[in-house]
């Protein structure tokens, strides 16, 4: 099984550390991991600020790059949602896009769907109390977790796939999955109400006493840890794919 | 009326400045959502319910000109004078001509989203007609010389302290006597008064039925039921879209219009209207204002859907931290941000992008309109329309060349690794970034693809 790594543009920049543990993570699997060098940005700015050209070249340009593997996978459940959700408004006839649409998917999902796996590589201790954040395209797009807002039996990927570290304990916020408003170019169209709401979020996740907040989604992770800098706070972000790799002390 | 000028991001920031009252607005209309959820969860057949809601406006927009048609007929057999506007202008123009031709002096209405959307009051106000509105909030805010701040609950941002002041200084209640039984009992004696010298009566609809002609009011107040039961003249006003085949489909929306708007099981007043009294008027006034183009439009008819609950307002977490008022067209929220710019893309692009794309709305909609995807869609319209600030479009037109090709950005993102870490801070904390309290993520020597090359490279050594 041959996997390529989709990298988000501002993960590869930012949070290098991250991909290399969603790489690390794949091959502790046994799974050959390649990352194409030639990949740049899958275009949800582009599309989320109406330039459908933008998008629509972006999304070629992805296609082209990823078409041949046998799964594309991702830590980024926004940028994963864009991909298998959003292509079709710009791509939707694109026979490349249609065998490809399947195959993408965000990290936490392959484990579970494709891999089905039930231990980690590695046996990870995290004796830590942690707050689960629900990143809204993870959770409403691809199904992360039951949204709170839909009367259907509860599950959520981050919790079960926790449940494969050991001493870890997970804690759930007040309004368990509102918004952190990121938002992509909403945090600098609108930034005084996406710091009020990550001000809100992050309050909500200290307020569990958790150490660290854990998402699949470094966009809001960057958000909500911009606001715990400025103000001087202890908790910490962490993706998960930090905990399951077991660098997560160390992040 | 609304000021169209409004931009939403400055009107949330002036908003926010006080944030004391925001975390105040906000909790207030979370708990309305909370109030919603609990109720949602007491039927088991909750998403099967919005599923067929879905369905049945979905079926009735697809033959929308048959069902109206079919309503009209049912209707007149009635009794009922059915009239049609194509726009606001003509919506109150036949009222007034109703009202003139009866020589009325004074209107109480009825909550009408569709009279504040044509601009009504101020139409008949300057032809010297009083306008009453009766619903408590709409009367707040129409003593307040101001537009509803939420479609349910027009006065939402306003606090009791604030509408003591207003009612000692308009009603001449106590000063200082914040007491909400008090203050409403006030503005019943107040209203009680307008609804006996009433010569007309208008009210919104909220449902249509083509199979009876009649139509369905809901309220908490049955301030709709006295303010047609007293003046002789009954006119109702309604979008086009309000229209349902059968009385047998209203239960599935009555079900569901209360427990999502204001997490009830069902409202006070569920008022049914068929005919005029006897030796009195009905009139239906049936509005288009822009709704056959949207009807038209493949990415945004689904917004036709529509039944007004407020349900994606008080779940979205941008419009609880900004208030109504921060949003230009008169319905804000998540469906405002896409009926607004449907209507007008210059004047109400800015909507669109008050939204962080979480897709909560979509979910409490009742009628599963595909809310956070239309405001994508919206923004589409907006870029082609060149609403844009130019630097923000420069960056996207720079954005289109980098993603074309990955080594200039790759270059890009070294130079802001290397270059970030040593600006001056005074350079960076005015940045839309850090401006409102938030720093920079820390720049790590190396990129991704910097530390892939050198793994692979070690490896093949």
């Amino acid at each position: 099984m041959k996997v390529a790594l989709f990298i988000p543009c501002f993960v590869n920049e930012l949070y290098p550390h991250v991909a290399m543990a969603t790489a690390e993570l794949l091959e502790g699997y046994g799974i050959e991991v390649v990352y194409p060098l030639e990949q740049s940005c899958c275009g949800q700015p582009a599309s989320n600020n109406g330039d459908s050209q933008g998008a629509c070249d972006a999304a070629r340009r992805f296609t082209g790059v990823f078409k041949d593997y046998d799964y594309i996978v991702s830590p980024s459940g926004s940028c994963t949602s864009h991909v298998k959700h959003h292509y079709g408004w710009y791509i939707a006839e694109d026979a490349d896009y249609q065998r490809l649409q399947p195959k993408v998917y965000e990290i936490v999902e392959f484990l579970q769907d494709v891999l089905q796996v039930d231990k980690l590589p590695k046996p990870v201790y995290f004796p830590h109390p942690v707050s689960i954040h629900q990143s809204c395209h993870g959770l409403r797009e691809l199904h992360h977790a039951a949204p709170s807002e839909l009367m259907i039996p509860y599950h959520s990927r981050l919790e079960r796939i926790l449940q494969l570290v050991d001493g870890v304990e997970v804690r759930l916020p007040e309004r368990r999955d509102e918004c952190c408003g990121f938002g992509g170019t909403f945090s600098v169209d609108e930034p005084e109400v996406s710091v009020a709401m990550g001000e809100d979020r992050v309050a909500q996740h200290e307020a569990t006493g958790a150490e660290f907040i854990v998402g699949a989604d470094p966009s809001c992770l960057m958000h909500m840890g911009g606001i715990i800098r400025h103000k001087c706070r202890t908790i910490r972000p962490l993706h998960i794919v930090e905990i399951l790799t077991g660098r997560g002390g160390a992040a | 009326m609304k000021n169209d000028n409004i931009n939403h991001a400055e009107a949330a920031a002036a908003f926010l400045q006080d944030r004391e009252q925001a975390r105040w607005h906000d909790s207030a209309i979370w708990w309305v959502r909370q109030k919603r959820d609990a109720q949602a969860k007491q039927l088991p057949e909750w998403e099967q319910l919005r599923s067929l809601a879905q369905q049945i406006k979905a079926h009735t927009l697809s033959r929308l000109d048959e069902y109206l048609e079919q309503f009209q007929r049912n209707a007149e057999h009635n009794g009922v004078s059915v009239h049609w506007a194509a726009d606001a202008d003509e919506h109150n123009r036949i009222v007034h001509g109703i009202l003139a031709a009866a020589n009325v002096k004074k209107l109480v209405k009825s909550k009408s989203m569709l009279t504040e959307e044509c601009g009504l009051n101020p139409y008949l106000e300057q032809r010297g007609i009083e306008v009453i509105d009766t619903d408590l909030g709409e009367r707040i805010v129409q003593l307040r010389h101001e537009p509803p701040s939420h479609i349910v609950m027009p006065a939402i941002h306003l606090k009791k302290e604030q509408i003591s002041e207003l009612f000692h200084k308009e009603l001449g209640t106590e000063a200082g006597n914040n007491d909400p039984t008090y203050l409403t009992h006030a503005a019943r004696a107040n209203l009680r008064e307008h609804f006996l010298t009433a010569d007309a009566g208008l009210t919104g609809v909220n449902f249509a039925i083509a199979e009876t002609g009649g139509v369905v009011v809901c309220t908490n107040e049955g301030n709709a039921d006295l303010g047609t039961a007293l003046p002789p003249i009954h006119i109702a006003s309604m979008g086009l879209e309000k229209i349902i085949p059968r009385l047998e489909h209203l239960g599935v929306f009555t079900r569901l219009l209360a427990r999502s708007a204001i997490g009830s099981p069902i409202t006070t007043y569920t008022s049914h209207f068929h005919r005029a009294r006897p030796g009195g008027q009905m009139h239906i006034v049936i509005v288009d204002n822009g709704r056959s183009d949207i009807l038209g439009n493949d990415d945004f008819y689904q917004s036709l859907r529509c039944i007004r609950c407020g349900a994606c307002m008080n779940t979205c977490p941008v419009y609880r931290r900004s208030t109504g008022h921060s949003y230009s067209y008169i319905i804000p929220g998540p469906i405002g941000s896409t009926l607004g710019p449907s209507r007008d893309i210059k004047k109400h692009g800015s909507m669109a992008f008050a939204c962080t794309t979480c897709g909560s709305c979509s979910n409490v909609c009742p009628v599963k309109i595909n809310l956070h995807e239309q405001l994508i869609l919206q923004r589409k319209r907006a870029f082609d329309a060149g609403t844009l600030k130019p630097a923000k479009k420069m960056g996207l037109l720079a954005m289109r060349f980098l993603t074309r090709h990955p080594s200039l950005m790759d270059a890009g993102g070294k130079v802001m690794r290397k270059v970030v870490p040593i600006l001056p801070q005074t350079l960076t904390q005015h940045s839309a970034w850090s401006r409102p309290g938030r720093e920079l993520p820390e720049m790590p020597a190396q990129s991704f693809k910097e530390m892939w090359r050198a793994r692979q490279e070690k490896k093949h050594d």
